[in-house]
């Protein structure tokens, strides 16, 4: 017997109570999917399943979508240089004039950069693996703002691995599927990025609020903030490494605050993802340090900047702190200077006597060495002078064996 | 556009007419203006087109269907840009229920007083969106962001009055 033919066959229910009926439950599905969603990036839940799947698909779909626009942009381009080839010439020679110029001001800098890192014997932040991604999403509305891209775990993409464009800091990872990951953005609502200012040392939180340029927040500085003011990744937390460009301080049409970010120079297409997820981590000696170092050469230390085994450490070079001493790199006196004080003190206090380990520091608070992790890392391979011969000093013995 | 005057009108509602087509053309519309393309340097507007449709549906007729049909593609807008589960169904729904309750005010209204409806509809989605945003993330969105949005969702408007003029009068029971 049909349910049409029993005692509650004739009863109608009208549409619009069905209809709010059918609504009441939908809206009931809905808040119960939001509240119950974990906020956790750790956590994986079945909405993480069904998001990396759809990724996955969509990772083709929006490939085929944005090629042909991109060979549209070409196209117009194309033609487009050909219309004002001249113009163009001309402007381009002014600007070979100018970068002959900024070639050689850099040629200085470069020189000086290595000779100072000589000195002073230390290595930035290791070289970081790194791989290249193609954008192929974009979702740029005031309460999401992720990109997919086309690198997932097949390459080794992790949640957490920071995203960088040839410009600045872009954002980083919240979800892997095997082959397409996805980007939250500096300026996502969610996002929340520990930033320093390089001109005041200052400190603050970048929040994202869907608009172009997020907020600084939580700003901690002695010295105000001025328009203009760079603004670079921190460190703090272990996010992100420390140092990626990330933009410039703007005063927003609320009156706060905000940065114009670097990365909006251009489209991001193109994506560096770095693979590496805790630079907390960065910090670990003994991960790092091998017991057996190579000989190191360095340059003979200038009279006016080493001093003898009783000076103090220049505090303005910040040796300590200035960034994680590559076990390879040259160690000349005015790093082990307060080793010795150590070693003096140790004599009144044998049982302050720790065993020799390799100085490594949390990268420095100071703005001078705030500089992008991957310029640091390329300051880093030219140490070495070639214009001095090498020359066997004492600070080529190994760590391990340097008396406390 | 009268209804009568519409090719559809006059012939049966089938579900995939009314509910189907135009759900399945806002997932390609959608999918296509995410493509990361910047236009004269500036991003393609990214419009709500789910709203059109909660409006339109509303308007049409009162059925156990949308609700469901909103639920699906609010959720698959929250996993294709990446937010909050359930964050773009609530505001579908709150739409819908708005408008449904007071469908009969709307309907046989001039162009522009339905424009006026719609408008204030897409208001109150994205005061629930802005609402809800701000709990979870615990600060405010952009209202610029979100005016832009707003925006480009607004002058979708006639689409939504195409589909209420073609399907409105389909059936006589809800004139």
């Amino acid at each position: 017997m049909s349910l049409r033919d029993g005692p509650l066959g004739d009863i109608k229910v009208p549409l619009t109570w069905s209809a709010a009926a059918a609504l009441v439950i939908a809206v009931i599905i809905a808040a119960a999917l939001l509240l119950t969603h974990s906020h956790d990036p750790v956590k994986t839940g079945a909405y993480d399943a069904a998001r990396h799947a759809v990724d996955a698909v969509e990772s083709p779909v929006g490939a085929a979508l944005s090629a042909p626009v991109r060979w549209t942009g070409d196209g117009v381009d194309y033609v487009r240089g050909y219309f004002f080839a001249v113009s163009e010439n001309r402007q381009l020679k002014a600007q070979l004039a100018q970068a002959h110029t900024t070639q050689d001001q850099l040629e200085a800098m470069r020189v000086e950069n290595a000779r100072l890192r000589a000195v002073l014997g230390i290595a930035t932040n290791p070289p970081l693996p790194h791989i290249a991604a193609e954008t192929i999403s974009d979702s740029h509305g005031p309460f999401a703002n992720t990109r997919l891209a086309n690198a997932g775990a097949d390459q080794g993409v992790t949640e957490g691995n920071p995203v960088i464009s040839e410009h600045g800091l872009v954002g980083r990872i919240v979800g892997v599927s095997k082959r397409v990951s996805r980007v939250l953005l500096l300026t996502d609502a969610e996002s929340r990025t520990p930033v320093l200012l390089v001109r005041t040392n200052g400190r603050a939180i970048l929040s994202g609020d869907g608009g172009e340029s997020p907020k600084l927040d939580y700003l901690r500085t002695a010295m105000g903030v001025k328009e203009g003011d760079r603004v670079l990744t921190s460190g703090d937390g272990g996010v992100f490494p420390r140092g990626l460009p990330v933009g410039t301080v703007v005063r927003g049409l609320d009156g706060g605050w905000h940065v114009a970010l670097d990365s909006d120079a251009a489209p991001i297409d193109f994506v560096q993802i770095l693979l590496f997820t805790d630079f907390s981590q960065l910090a670990d000696a003994q991960a790092l340090a091998p017991k057996e170092l190579p000989t190191a050469m360095t340059e003979e230390p200038n009279p006016s900047i080493a001093p003898t085994t009783s000076a103090p450490v220049p505090s303005k070079l910040g040796a300590p702190k200035a960034g994680l001493l590559k076990p390879g790199a040259a160690k000349p006196d005015a790093i082990k200077a307060p080793k010795a004080k150590l070693a003096d003190a140790s004599a009144v206090k044998p049982s302050a006597a720790k065993p020799a380990k390799p100085h490594v520091a949390k990268p420095s608070a100071t703005a001078g060495d705030a500089k992008p992790a991957t310029a640091m890392a390329d300051g880093d391979a030219k140490a070495s002078p070639p214009a001095h011969k090498p020359k066997p000093k004492p600070s080529t013995t190994p760590y391990s064996d340097v008396p406390l | 556009m009268t209804a009568t005057s519409g090719f559809g009108a006059g012939k049966s509602m089938s579900p995939i007419g009314w509910l189907g087509v135009p759900i399945f053309l806002c997932a390609v519309a959608t999918i296509v203006l995410a493509t990361p393309v910047r236009i004269l340097g500036f991003a393609i507007p990214q419009p709500v087109f789910p709203l059109a449709l909660a409006f339109a549906w509303a308007l049409i007729r009162p059925s156990v269907l949308p609700p469901f049909v909103l639920l699906v593609m609010g959720l698959f807008l929250d996993v294709f840009w990446g937010g909050e589960p359930g964050l773009w169904p609530l505001c579908f729904l709150s739409t819908y229920a708005a408008v449904l309750a007071v469908r009969r005010l709307i309907l046989g209204q001039d162009f522009i007083v339905m424009w006026a409806s719609y408008a204030a509809a897409t208001a109150l989605a994205f005061a629930v969106g802005y609402g809800v945003m701000a709990m979870i993330a615990g600060a405010f969105p952009s209202l610029i962001a979100l005016g832009w949005q707003y925006f480009a969702t607004l002058i979708l408007f006639p689409f939504a009055h195409r589909l209420v003029g073609r399907f409105e009068d389909a059936d006589v029971r809800f004139r």
